[in-house]
This record gives structure tokens, sequence and C-alpha cells, in this order.
């Protein structure tokens, strides 16, 4: 009996392969989506753990200064009072094609990395090679490279133990490299100190003691990155899972005279649900695992725009490499299962109570939801829960859970409004044909209203995407042309050559801005504090969000700071608030200025006031201000004079065109995954009107019997589809405008530190309106082909069988 | 690079290819080596010899308690060249590494530390002396009056050493013999300090007095290449005369050598085949047997004694591990002393 009743099962799916592939199709595809962000996410984060294991990072506390580096004969005073600390020297050395990281630490004391090791390994290596001028560099294969074409830079040698762009030395040869002599970036607290040891705050009252715990910048600003990502893998899922829904409740529709007959036959109803069951289960694996190759593959598309971006935003060490992780397979297929049985709930749960004896009813298979008025209530109530939790909570948490609030009500609330826009429609409609649609419309609108909220979701997110990445382009553009105002970028070798630079320039350019800075703790947090020199430039052209008035006059005699945007937001510090820069010079902020792109705090004061307290700043970069068409022939002639490499002097379009390509890169994922959603939103609609086609017929056969031909019944199918299509694409532009005023507003701001003013581009709503009515036509052919071609004898036979 | 790679370059580097071309006075890698008749000359030998590969300033004590209990305490400072060149800064070619231990009859405390020369976390002066990395330092006024101090995680020493006697010069003038290949090495003695001070245990403090023993070597090739590891022994015997005896193990067999000091300071070489020493007993320690009980003898000397480890476990589970202790003498002699044995493996 089992074996019939399996064979049984099956043929509905041989006699229905398109019902088969599309709801495979969307199973991969619900699966593909979020499994690839998924990958993304794994692939960053053990980027960021190995690193972290690599460079020996976050496993101890440090000291750092509050501003500046550390010198040596601090770090030996410390270390002649009993404690035990590894130096370390951090830098950043230009390449050809790019800086990368110099991480000097002293071999000797610094705790065990496995690229030590694996150095110590190599024969013919010395400990003399590492310790001794000139030195070695570790790096990977891929940075070695770059090292090695570098003429006068110690030997490399290579290891598969570091983040791609970073190069471990020896604290000694890390002085040399970056020019540095006695200077230390941080000292390792090493975990087996001597008892009995004075306390640090009072031998170094002015270095600061960072918990290893509490250096999780990186990762507090790239958990942002990764939560965007899955918030939309997780909008995929659900789309998808829309399909899956559609498809099968249509086979077990189709199925429903089958499934009678089989209980009827004596099929207890439990073997029949374990069936049904094992079926689901088989779909979801199959589903699942060609969801999973298609994840992997758009994973791996993906990825390198995801690790430069990263890279390029926070200096995060991620590769551009994807691997395949045994728990990400395993939690795919889960994902995969599980949607698979929440989405056909319903359909099990009606499978149940299949009347054995009893006639189907005329009604649609889904047409049993919940009241309209119901369910716009509990629409109305997720959208004030939403928002509710956004003004009990902080954080991109609560941003997110309003989104999900706000999306889940409207697509609740998108039925109802739809009915009475139908409602309304049909007052207005004329002779017996037109009322006939309308009445129709309101009738397919249960089957059809899933897949709606689906498009409704699709387009929504569209515009608010589409919105915010507009809006950022259009304003950081601006941005860039009055931040970036000096038409030639300088960097000096060392500070002597800063001086002659500067002093060479005097005569031959128009201005010459210091760009001078140090590192500072704020609120234990890093703050790079910079000195500037009274000019127009800044004037005329600094991006300032906040002011009080003359704030360049307050900022020019040293009397107040200048605060970026993030420093702003993360600290809450306002015009009027003061801030501590240094141990014992606290200033009042005059303004707040924007700073895109940046993912730690900034601050600015005068030069003289900075140089007051931090004598030792270093002086190698310089803006040039120049009559722009003179630009190059100085940029030439510095080059030959000081013999600079090309990568120390950068035109300011230069500047200008990474920024940018870094920008546009942060935005190719959600552009992919947004065109994705809609196209999976498109097949919901599909597969949802071919679930109601079984009820057309019984619906259709009496329109067609009073004289309506096949051709006009089949434009109308397609009327209807685009019409509900259209109305749905009227109510996702204001959801969409809200959804863009969250990500502006809220989710920008909490993920990057920075909020952005909205512009509207109306010539988007309308290529996606073209775009969902194409979806809904496309949608709609399938059908309606069908209709057209429909043999008038099946129409008949509606009649004939009284089902 | 490894740090255990470094200290074996700091204990053991040096084999065969490292011997001096007699009258050139250095050797492959630029390195001074020892001479025969080279006259020391203090306090300038106190001081640091950065031509030579290694060198150490080693301090061992025997100590009581004001509880009559017996202690021990060990504070080694090496010094190890990657080259024979003095430079100031991270790239100074100058290792640093130190050792202490307390040992008890039951415990054995030991701390490490390792430093970078150049940059002032270690070093040594001659005039006035001054041996230090950390805080740890071995210091006074001038040599036969010093401070010696040292902590771990869970001991600590502070100590006054005042020497009652004069510094001995071993093997010819200073000029001591390792192997039958002629490797040598400059090594000269402070036998006799006279020690008070305090201990600090897990337990409390302890005041101690008692007796330590400064040893001074420095070279640049101390063992032949077949020498696997050494037996040490410097014995003060109840009756004012000390003893300082080694035993370098090797393929071809022992080499021994030793000093015999009058009460009054006066020292006489013993050159190999003069001392012998068996081992007695062996006890399982960190994974390995050793010889904790001695028998030593001088013919000459007429001694004949049974050194006993006042604690067998006193193992230096230091990145260059070895077993270094006080011990007790009974025989013809009484008395105290301390025990070094390497290459146990």
């Amino acid at each position: 009996m089992r074996r019939a009743a399996i064979a049984c099962l099956w043929s509905h799916w041989s006699r229905h392969p398109l019902q088969l592939v599309t709801l495979l199709a969307g199973l991969a595809l619900a699966t593909g989506l979020w499994s690839a962000v998924q990958a993304i996410n794994a692939e960053a984060r053990s980027s960021y753990a190995e690193a972290s294991a690599q460079l020996g990072t976050g496993r101890f506390d440090e000291l750092r200064a509050a501003s500046g580096p550390i010198p040596l004969a601090r770090y030996v005073a410390l270390r002649r009072a009993g404690w035990q600390l590894a130096a370390v020297l951090d830098g950043r050395m230009p390449l050809p094609g790019g800086l990368v990281e110099v991480m000097g630490v002293d071999l000797l004391s610094y705790p065990a990395l496995p690229a030590i090791e694996e150095t110590s390994d190599i024969d013919g290596i010395a400990p003399a090679d590492a310790l001794l001028a000139p030195g070695l560099l570790i790096a990977r294969p891929e940075t070695a490279r770059r090292l090695r074409a570098q003429v006068g830079l110690p030997p490399v040698t290579l290891s598969q133990n570091l983040p791609t762009g970073v190069v471990l030395t020896d604290i000694g040869t890390a002085e040399t490299l970056l020019n540095r002599s006695g200077e230390i970036t941080r000292l390792l607290i090493l975990p087996d100190q001597p008892d009995g040891l004075a306390p640090l705050a009072d031998l170094a009252p002015d270095l600061v003691r960072v918990q290893a715990e509490g250096r999780s910048e990186l990762a507090r600003l790239t958990d942002s990155f990764h939560l965007n990502l899955t918030a939309f893998g997780l909008l995929s899922f659900a789309v998808g899972l829309f399909i899956v829904h559609g498809m099968v409740g249509l086979s077990f529709e189709q199925r429903r005279g089958m499934i009678r007959t089989l209980r009827a036959l004596g099929l207890p109803l439990r073997d029949l649900t374990w069936l049904m069951l094992g079926e689901l289960l088989l779909f979801a694996l199959i589903g699942g695992t060609v969801g999973l190759a298609l994840g992997y593959v758009v994973a791996a598309a993906l990825l390198p725009d995801v690790a430069a971006t990263l890279r390029g935003l926070y200096g995060a060490p991620v590769d551009g490499d994807l691997a395949l992780q045994p728990a990400w397979v395993a939690l795919g297929l889960m994902m995969a299962v599980a949607g698979t049985f929440a989405a056909s709930a319903q359909a099990l749960w009606r499978l149940s109570r299949v009347p054995i004896l009893q006639a189907q009813g005329q009604y649609a298979w889904s047409a049993q939801g919940l009241p309209v008025l119901a369910q716009a209530g509990i629409g109305t109530l997720l959208i004030c829960a939403g928002f509710l939790a956004l003004a009990v909570f902080d954080g991109l948490v609560a941003g997110f859970v309003m989104l999900g609030g706000l999306l889940m009500g409207a697509a609740l609330l998108l039925p109802p409004l739809l009915s009475l826009a139908l409602r309304i429609g049909a007052g207005f409609s004329r002779g017996p044909l037109s009322t006939w649609v309308w009445a129709d419309m309101r009738a397919q609108l249960p089957g059809l209203s899933l897949a709606l909220m689906a498009l409704l979701l699709a387009l929504a997110a569209n515009i608010g995407v589409g919105t915010m990445v507009s809006s950022f382009r259009l304003t950081f553009t601006g941005w860039l042309d009055q931040r970036l105002a000096s038409e030639l970028y300088v960097t000096a070798r060392d500070d002597a050559q800063g001086a002659e630079i500067a002093l060479w320039l005097h005569s031959r350019a128009d201005a010459v801005l210091p760009i001078r800075s140090t590192e500072v703790q704020v609120s234990d947090q890093a703050v790079f504090l910079y000195g500037i020199v009274d000019h127009p430039t800044y004037r005329d052209n600094w991006p300032l969000i906040a002011a009080t008035p003359q704030v360049w006059d307050a900022v020019a005699e040293g009397r107040g700071a200048l605060i970026n945007e993030q420093m702003a937001r993360r600290m809450d510090l306002w015009p009027g608030d003061a801030v501590t820069l240094l141990p014992g010079w606290t200033l009042p902020i005059v303004g707040v200025y924007s700073d895109y792109g940046n993912p730690t705090g900034q601050a600015i004061t005068a030069l003289p006031a900075l140089l007051e307290r931090v004598p030792d700043l270093p002086n190698t970069r310089f803006g040039i201000r120049i009559d722009p068409a003179q630009a190059g022939d100085l940029r030439t002639e510095l080059a030959d004079t000081f013999a600079l490499p090309p990568q120390a002097l950068v035109p300011q379009a230069a500047i200008k065109a990474s920024s940018l390509a870094i920008f546009e890169k942060t935005f190719v994922v959600t552009g992919a995954l947004n065109i994705l959603t809609l196209g999976v939103a498109g097949f919901a609609i599909l597969t949802s009107l071919l679930t109601l086609w079984a009820h057309r017929l019984p619906q259709l056969a009496p329109v067609w019997a009073l004289g309506v031909r096949r051709d006009t019944l089949a434009r109308l199918e397609v009327l209807r589809s685009v019409a509900l299509a259209v109305m749905t694409a009227m109510l996702a532009l204001p959801l969409g405008l809200v959804l863009a005023w969250a990500l502006l507003a809220i989710i920008n701001v909490e993920a990057f530190g920075w909020r952005l003013p909205m512009h509207l581009f109306p010539l988007q709503w309308l290529i996606l309106l073209l775009l969902a009515v194409a979806t809904a036509v496309l949608a709609a052919l399938l059908p309606a082909r069908r209709l057209r071609r429909l043999p008038p004898s099946d129409l008949l036979q509606v009649f004939a069988n009284a089902r | 690079m490894r740090v255990s790679i470094l200290i074996f370059l700091l204990m053991l580097p040096f084999g065969a290819a490292a011997q001096g071309f007699a009258g050139l006075g250095s050797d492959a890698d630029g390195f001074a080596v020892p001479e025969r008749g080279q006259a020391l000359a203090f306090p300038r030998d106190h001081g640091p010899h950065p031509a030579y590969r290694i060198e150490w300033w080693y301090v061992t004590a025997t100590l009581t308690g004001a509880n009559g209990r017996d202690y021990g305490i060990q504070w080694t400072l090496f010094r190890s060249a990657l080259a024979p060149y003095e430079k100031d800064g991270w790239q100074s070619p100058h290792l640093w590494m130190a050792h202490a231990a307390l040992t008890t009859p039951e415990r054995h405390f030991v701390a490490e530390r390792l430093a970078r020369g150049g940059i002032g976390q270690a070093g040594v002066a001659a005039d006035p002396f001054e041996a230090w990395i950390d805080d740890w330092r071995l210091a006074g006024p001038d040599f036969d009056t010093l401070d010696l101090r040292a902590r771990g995680m869970d001991f600590s020493y502070d100590l006054r050493l005042a020497a009652q006697g004069p510094l001995v010069l071993h093997g010819d003038r200073g000029y001591s013999v390792k192997s039958q290949d002629g490797q040598a090495s400059y090594y000269y003695s402070q036998p006799g300090f006279t020690v008070t001070g305090t201990l600090t245990l897990p337990s409390g403090p302890v005041e101690v007095t008692g007796n330590a023993w400064l040893d001074r070597e420095w070279s640049s090739q101390p063992l032949s290449e077949d020498q696997t590891g050494w037996d040490w022994f410097s014995l003060s015997f109840d009756d004012g005369t000390r003893l300082m005896a080694f035993r370098l193990r090797g393929g071809r067999g022992d080499f021994t050598s030793g000093t015999w000091i009058d009460a009054d300071g006066t020292a006489k070489a013993l050159p190999d085949g003069l001392i012998t020493v068996e081992p007695l007993n062996l006890t399982a320690v960190a994974g390995r047997d050793l010889p904790t009980r001695w028998q030593l003898g001088v013919p000459d000397k007429a001694l004949s004694v049974e050194i006993e480890a006042l604690n067998p476990q006193a193992w230096m589970a230091t990145s260059f591990p070895y077993w270094e202790g006080p011990v007790r003498v009974i025989g013809s002699h009484g008395g105290k002393g301390y025990l070094e044995m390497t290459g146990y493996d």
C-alpha cells in the first residue's frame, strides 16, 4: 500500500515537471542567497579571527600613550620596574599598489606567533638574520611579491600565517623601515607578572591601559556591516519561501482528489502525512544542496568586492578567497529544511482535514486566510511595535527590529488595503464585464496576496536601498569636492625633508597646508588629533554639519576644537560640550564636520596650540594649493628636486577616484541582492498565478459561456495582474521611502557613524514601476497563453463535471 | 628566532668549527678566543667582553633560615652575542638571559628573563659594579660588597653579599681549559661571600644567613663537538677550604678540571684526571633520570665525600632546561655547596 502511495504521490511530479522545477528553484534561491551572505560573513569573521590569532592581538591588555608614541626609555623604565611587557611598533609603509601594515615586534619577548615559528623552522635562517640589520621581513606570498619588487628593502621570507597586506618583522627592523627610531606604538602586558609590582597607574600615569576585550572597534564596525548583509540575506530567504509556499500549496491542491482516493482506499492519515513529510524533506535537501552550490558561486563572486570594502573602509584584513566550511553546509541545509516545513505548514495542516467523502468546495485552496480586519489589525500592531522598539532600545539591532516590524506589518496590511482599493474601484465600474473584472480581482486577491506581499517587499527594498545608495553617492561626491580642496598632496620621507619641502614650496605654491596629527585616547577610544593652520581653504570648504558662530576664529586661536561626525555621534558630543584631548587639555567643541569613510574619531584644532603640547608631531605630509593648471608641473618638479617616489605625490583627482571606487564597491553587494530579490518576487507571482489556475476554470467558464471570447479573457488576465502589481507598487513607494529614511537616519548612523541627507529620485521610481509591471506581465503571460489556447471542450467540461 | 633556539645559541652554540687558530685570537665568525697568558685586570674584567660570544655572572648561595631550615638560591645573567660588535638600539647583537631560583627541601621556584642589549633593559657595568636585567640586580659599590635581588611570580629574594677573601683565578691564571682539544674560557670566582637577607616565599618572608659563590666566565668556544654536557660542583667545607670541580662528558671520555682553594684563598688548579666523580643514585626528574647523589674524590687532597641534593627536584624548567640546586657534603670533609648538571636528555 505504502509503495503504491509513494508511486501515486510521485506521479504528480512526473506529470508536472515545471512545478517540481519551480519548487526546487524557489528553495534553491531562498537557500542560495541566504547561504551566500552567510558564507561571506563567515569568511570575513574567520579572517578577523585568523588575523587576530596570527598577530596575537586581542589576547593581552596593552599600554598606549595618551598621545603619540611611547619613547623607548619609558619601556625600559617599566621593564626595570619589573613589569613584563612586549614592545610593538606599528606603522604603514607606502608601496606601489597601496600601503602595507608593518608590525614590528620585539621578537625576543613577544608571545610566540605562528609566522615566527614557521620562519624559525626554515633552515638557513638564523636569529641573527632576523634581529640584526638589515633584518628580515615576513609576509604572505602576495605581499612578499610587492615587497621584493622594491629596491632597498630587507630580505623577505614567506609565511601563510599572516594576513594579507601585513609585514611582520623585528621592532629594530621596523624602526628603520618606518623611520621612527626609538618609538613604540604599544606595549603588550604579558600574562606572567612577578608578585608585588608597583601599579602601572603610579609608574606610568600617562599611559592608558587598554583591555584586551575593549579593543573591539574593528569588530563593532564590521559587525554592523555584517548585520546589514544578514538582514538582506534574510529578506531574500523570506521572499524565496513565498515561492515554496505557493508551489507546495499548488501541488497539494492538485493532489486533493488523489489524497481523498488514497485515504478512501485505506491509507491511514498518519502514513500519508509521513510520506508527504518525507517528500518535502527530500525536496528540501535537493533544493538546499543546489542552493548551497548557488550560494557558493554568488559568495565567491561577491567576496572580492566585500573584502575590498572591508579593507578600504575599516582596514579589516579579509582575503578574497572563499573556503568551504562544513558548518556553513549544515546550517544552509537546516535553513532549507526548516524553511520548507515552515512554508508548507499550512498545506500540511489542511491535508489532515481533507474530508474523505465530501465534494471539494468551489473556493480556492488558499482562500481561507485570516479575516481581513484581523490581518489589518495585526499589521498595524507590528508597525507600532517596530517603532516602539526603536524608541525604547538603541542601536543597530533595534533599527533592524523596527525595519522588520515595518516591513512585515506593511506586508500584512497590503491585502486589506488592496481589497479596499478594489471595493472603491468597483464603485466606478460600468457594465457587467467591468463589474465582473473588479469582483473577480477581489475574489483572486487572497490567493495572490502572498505573492503580492513579496512584490511589495522587493519593491520597497529596492526603493529604500536605491534611495540610500543614490543619496550617498550624491552627498559623498559633493563632500569629496569640499574636503579634498588641495590640488596636490605630498608625503616627505622624514621630518627634515618635510621642512625642506615646505620651504621650497613657499615661493612656488599659493599655500602649503601641513597635515600633522597624533593619536590620542578620548574616552578609551583612539582619536586622531589634527593641527591645522588658519587658511581660507578650511574656512571656505570644510563641510561642517553643526557649528557655533565664528567657529573658524575659535579654531584658529586654539580656543576650540572641531570633531568629526562619527566621534560626535559615538560620544554624544556636540557644539557647546567640551572634550579632553590630552591630559590637562580640554577644549570646547565649536563644530562638527562630516567625515565619510573614516572609521575612527577625529578632532581638529590650531597647529600652534597642538605643537605646544606635542612638540614632536611628525611633519611629513602637506596639502598644496596651486592653480590646477600648474599642479602637474609642480608635481614633476617636486619629484625631481626631492627624489620622491610617485606614491609620495598624489594629485587630488587620484584620491577622489580611489575614494569613490571604495564606495562603489561598498554597494555592489546590496545592489546585487536587490536585483535578485526583485527576481524572486516576480517568480512568486508566477507561481501564485499558476496555483490559482486550477480554480480559474470554474470561474471563467460561466463568463466564457456568456459570450466573452477566450482571447479577451486572456487579455483581462494580464490586465488584472498588471493592475494588482501597479497598486502594489503604489503602496510600495511610501514604504520604500520610510525604509530609505530608516536606512539613512538609523541604520547608517549606527553602522558607520554618519547621517546622510535624503535625496529623492523619482526617475528611479518610474523605472521600478515599469519593472513591476513587466514582472506582472511576464508572470501572467503563461497562464494567459494557456487560457487562450484552452480547448472549448475543457471549459464545457466544467459544466459537465459537477465536482 | 624561536626563543628556545635563541637559548640554545646562548648555551651551547659552538662546535669544533668555532675553534680559534692559534695566535690569531679570533674564530671564524670574528669573535675573540681566550688566549693563555693574558692577565686578567680588575675591575675592568668584572664588566662585559663584547668581543667574546658568551659570558656569564653566576651567583649561588647556600643559606640557613632563622627557622633553622636550609635554602639555596641561584642568580645568573648570561650574555650572548650574535655578532662581535657593539651597537646601540634594538639591533644590538647582544642578547641577555637571566635565571633566578630559590630552593627549599620541598619546593623549587624558577624564573627567567630575556632582554635585548643596546636599549638599557639589561647590561653590566664594571665600576661601580652593576649587573641587571629588568628589576633583577647584582650591584654594589664594588665587587666585594654586593646587593642581590630577583623575583618571580611566587618568590623573591633580597640579599647582601660581603666578600671574605680574594678573587680566585681558575686554571692557568684564569685561563680554564675545557677539553682535550684545548677549548678554553676565562674563568674566575669570588667563592667566599657571607650573605644576609630575606627570602620571600608563598608562606611569607624568611630571614637568612649563609655563604655565596660568584663565578665569572667568558669565552667564544667553551665545548668540543663530542661533549654532551657537564656536572659542575662548588663546595665549601666546614674547615674553610673550598673546591670547584667539573666534569665534561664527551664521546672520548670525561674531562675533569677543578680548583682547590685553601682557607686563606690560595688556589691550586686540578688539571684533567686529578678528580674522580661517580654518580651514586639516579632520581627521576622532569621525565629523565639524573644523578642527585655523587661520590667525589681528590686523592691529592685526601678528599673523599658523598654529595647529596637538598632537593632532588631542583629542575630549572627554563627555555633551555637543566638541573641546579644546593647540596650537602659528608665524608672526609663536611660542608655545603651547589651542583649543576646539563645535557641529560
